[in-house]
């Protein structure tokens, strides 16, 4: 579905965001994640055309995107989900659910997506996407958008930033619905460990180098420090099973 | 009706034939129809031109059209409007002015409107200034907007201005009595070469009274705005205004916002912001799949709705 090839994005002071990053994706639900910095939303903002790279190709089922726009790659069914969600005074949450579902949407299930992600319809439907609305509720409309997409990949960038631990619990079900509901793929750049326990792969990006990639199983204990065999001696000596 | 009359009707006040109720419709400078009711009368002056809208206290839920239609090139029209809103009445006045210049010469119309609002009476004014030619004649439009609310008086004023008017002064002046409150909602949207100025001022003279002015403004290519406001605070009251604008190509837009305390406990407060439409918002809105143009037209829709 994805291939990157050697991607390398430089600042203009110079300085390499990231280094020579390959990766070929086919699993549905990718979750990105390292330490602050590493170049996580750099290479999300990569892949929808936010930003062009120095160096380096991005295929898209087997399209170079690379030098495509931000439009043409989300035409190709590319959706992404701002860390930071942006304020737009005068459009309301209905324009933006109805932008979002497409031109030739004829009745758009405005109610549906925002249940989804916790908004009670009738209060939000008509409320502006400015300042009187709090980050939290923001980023479940920017969740909502993505819904409403309903693309082949969409990129959800720290989509638990700005919400509440408690709400960010019943938001996980929004993915684990879109991953059994729709036939898209899932990429989320996140430090949920709840996040990282429902992702086929996780990728882990440091420093601007790819530190570590593969399937669950392999690196979420790694990389919460309790390997295998860690867990194996901790659980045969309280006598519990696996 | 001609053709072109109906389209200004449609552009200026939403009507696709005279309307029901009360109205007075001025076309090249003459009269071209009016119906009055029971509570609402309509007076030409004798004096000069314009009308005496005056209508009954406690007069509800009913409505006055007064558009004007100019489609001769070369007309300069002048004309002064005075309503007179009775006590408690709760009605909505629509006016607009349309301009149609196929011609070279500049068309022109100055409106001159009043308001003396009644005690605790309820007022939404709407108003909507739309120009179009395929000449080299100008249209200029000078609307005056003077405000008299009486105590507990609230008026609503809206007006816009989104296409085809090349030069405009736009001034709105208020004084407000205890409890009485103003609200403007200015859009206005110039291209080309326009220009736009727009005044206001207002006086906040009784305790408890209140107005927010808010204007949002997209200047384009080359052309020129200017906003001025002065909110006096002269009792214990609250005043707001409100200055947004995008600006685009190689528009240009000056705010000048005034606020004058001459009470302690006067609360006013002035917020402007001037900028070019951002770029994540532009990012946004592409990342839905719209194209550049199309995510524009959707920001400056959505900021002038």
């Amino acid at each position: 579905m994805l291939e990157i090839k050697h991607l390398s994005y430089k600042v203009e002071d110079g300085s390499e965001i990231l280094q020579d990053i390959n990766l070929t994706i086919q699993e549905r639900f990718v979750a990105i994640t390292g330490p602050n910095g590493g170049g996580k939303s750099t290479l999300a903002k990569l892949i929808a055309g936010l930003y062009e790279p120095t160096e380096g190709q991005i295929l898209f089922d087997g399209n170079d995107i690379t030098h495509m726009s931000i439009t043409e790659r989300a035409r190709l069914g590319i959706s992404y989900a701002f860390q930071q969600p942006v304020r737009l005074k005068g459009l309301k949450v209905s324009d933006m659910l109805r932008l979002a579902a497409g031109k030739e949407k004829k009745n758009v299930d405005y109610c549906g997506y925002l249940s989804e992600v916790g908004l009670c319809a009738k209060d939000y439907i008509n409320r502006e996407i400015n300042a009187s609305l709090s980050g939290g509720e923001l980023k479940r409309i920017e969740i909502a958008m993505a819904l409403a997409r309903s693309t082949q990949l969409t990129i959800f960038d720290e989509p638990e930033a700005g919400i509440d631990l408690w709400s960010f619990q019943n938001l996980i079900h929004v993915f684990e619905k879109m991953y059994e509901e729709t036939r898209g793929s899932i990429m989320i750049i996140s430090h949920q460990e709840r996040i990282l326990n429902i992702a086929d792969r996780i990728i882990v990006l440091k420093d601007g180098h790819l530190a570590q990639s593969g399937s669950r199983d392999e690196v979420l204990p790694e990389l919460l420090g309790t390997t295998k065999e860690a867990c194996d001696i901790l659980l045969g000596k309280m006598g519990g099973t696996k | 009706m001609d053709a072109i009359t109906m389209n200004l009707l449609k552009e200026v006040a939403d009507l696709d034939a005279l309307p029901t109720g009360a109205y007075n419709l001025r076309a090249n400078g003459k009269g071209a129809g009016r119906n009055t009711t029971a509570n609402i009368d309509i007076v030409t002056k004798e004096d000069k031109p314009g009308i005496d809208i005056i209508i009954k206290p406690g007069t509800k839920k009913e409505s006055v059209h007064i558009p004007v239609i100019i489609s001769e090139t070369g007309l300069k029209d002048l004309v002064y409007n005075d309503f007179y809103i009775g006590e408690d009445a709760d009605v909505v006045i629509i006016a607009g002015c349309g301009i149609h210049n196929c011609g070279g010469s500049l068309s022109q119309h100055d409106g001159i409107h009043t308001f003396h609002v009644g005690k605790n009476a309820k007022l939404r004014y709407v108003e909507k200034h739309y120009g179009e030619g395929d000449g080299l004649g100008k249209q200029v439009m000078n609307p005056t907007t003077v405000v008299y609310l009486e105590e507990g008086a609230v008026m609503e004023m809206e007006t816009t201005q989104i296409a085809g008017i090349d030069d405009t002064i736009r001034t709105t002046k208020g004084e407000i009595k205890a409890g009485g409150s103003l609200v403007v909602k200015e859009k206005i949207m110039t291209t080309g070469d326009q220009k736009a100025i727009t005044n206001f001022e207002v006086d906040l003279n009784g305790e408890g009274s209140a107005a927010n002015l808010i204007s949002r403004s997209v200047a384009k290519d080359h052309s020129r705005q200017e906003f001025n406001s002065d909110i006096r605070g002269n009792a214990p009251c609250a005043g707001h205004s409100e200055c947004d604008a995008i600006i685009m190509d190689q528009g240009w837009v000056g705010a000048s916002p005034k606020l004058t305390a001459a009470h302690i406990d006067a609360a006013l407060i002035h917020e402007a912001a001037i900028g070019k439409i951002a770029g994540e918002q532009l990012d946004k809105l592409m990342t839905l799949g719209l194209s550049r143009e199309e995510a524009e037209e959707q920001i400056i829709n959505g900021f002038l709705s």
